[in-house]
């Protein structure tokens, strides 16, 4: 397999790419929150303690773990983009800010409506919520940064730095439920045990994640075709484009 | 079916968590897509301003 990685690492041939693999990934997605929610809504059964509000846990947990692992994305190709001086891995860092954005403010929200049912209150300053709150405001300070920057070389610097410190607030969010006596209950899926939960409603659970997941990948993606389009806008090959020269 | 929205009285709940992410889902495309036809038409008018630049922008 030698596949030539630096030639997709320029915006021009990556713009075209991009938008073929949105389109399969947002497919691939929708196929798999069809079969998820038929899991989670149908073939899982009522839970014994919680009743139909643990239903929740389909698209709570999923949300979640993507609001974090994007974070992550978000902090490798901002390295890159500091270390290489790369403009692809800068835009990738811009592009995946939004989503991550919204998957902590989801996380935070189906949280709330799953916590006021079993826990008696929407809100908490647990550890694990907190940092997750914390995590939301990362995402929307790097945007707000990126925003208050007119030359986007210097916002691509500044961000990914701000990313990069940031960074730390991810293991803290995962410890949470460890280092401190939190509200939030404990790991139910970990790497290192067997996971603490019938074996239908992970499968739901984890059809789930990669159906978030593959959304995120789409719609990052996309947005990374809009992103290169505003910033090469005075590139050759950007008039050369059909959709510029029809519309 | 009735039965099935009321989720054994958790309606509220269940239904305000997934309304959220559906409501997220589309806006965040709708977002998306406004954006990249912004930037087509941004990149049309700079093609237009300074068609010595745009290589095959001239018809």
């Amino acid at each position: 397999m030698a596949i030539n990685w630096y030639h997709y690492a320029s915006p021009a041939t990556f713009h075209p790419l991009a938008g073929r693999l949105a389109a399969a990934f947002a497919w691939l997605a929708a196929a798999l929150t069809a079969a998820g929610l038929w899991i989670g809504f149908v073939v899982a059964p009522t839970d014994a303690t919680q009743g139909e509000a643990y239903r929740i846990i389909f698209i709570h947990v999923p949300t979640a773990w993507m609001a974090m692992f994007i974070y992550l994305v978000m902090a490798f190709w901002s390295a890159l983009a500091l270390g290489f001086n790369t403009r692809l891995s800068a835009m990738m860092a811009q592009s995946l800010a939004p989503t991550g954005a919204l998957m902590a403010l989801l996380a935070l929200w189906t949280g709330a409506f799953w916590g006021r049912p079993t826990w008696g209150t929407y809100w908490a300053w647990d550890a694990r919520m907190t940092s997750t709150l914390i995590l939301l405001f990362l995402y929307l300070g790097v945007i707000a940064l990126r925003n208050a920057i007119d030359d986007p070389r210097r916002a691509d610097k500044a961000c990914a730095v701000l990313t990069l410190v940031g960074a730390v607030n991810v293991p803290i969010i995962y410890f949470s439920v460890r280092w401190w006596n939190t509200l939030h209950q404990g790991a139910s899926v970990s790497l290192t045990s067997a996971p603490k939960m019938a074996t239908i409603m992970l499968t739901g659970m984890l059809v789930m994640t990669f159906a978030c997941w593959f959304w995120c990948i789409a719609v990052a993606l996309w947005r990374v075709q809009a992103i290169i389009l505003e910033r090469e806008r005075g590139a050759g090959w950007v008039a050369a484009l059909p959709a510029v020269r029809e519309t | 079916m009735a039965e099935f929205f009321a989720m054994g009285g958790y309606g509220w709940y269940v239904w305000m968590s997934y309304g959220a992410c559906a409501v997220v889902v589309v806006g965040e495309a709708l977002s998306v897509r406004a954006r990249r036809r912004r930037a087509l038409e941004d990149a049309r008018l700079a093609a237009v301003d300074a068609p010595s630049r745009g290589a095959g922008a001239m018809p």
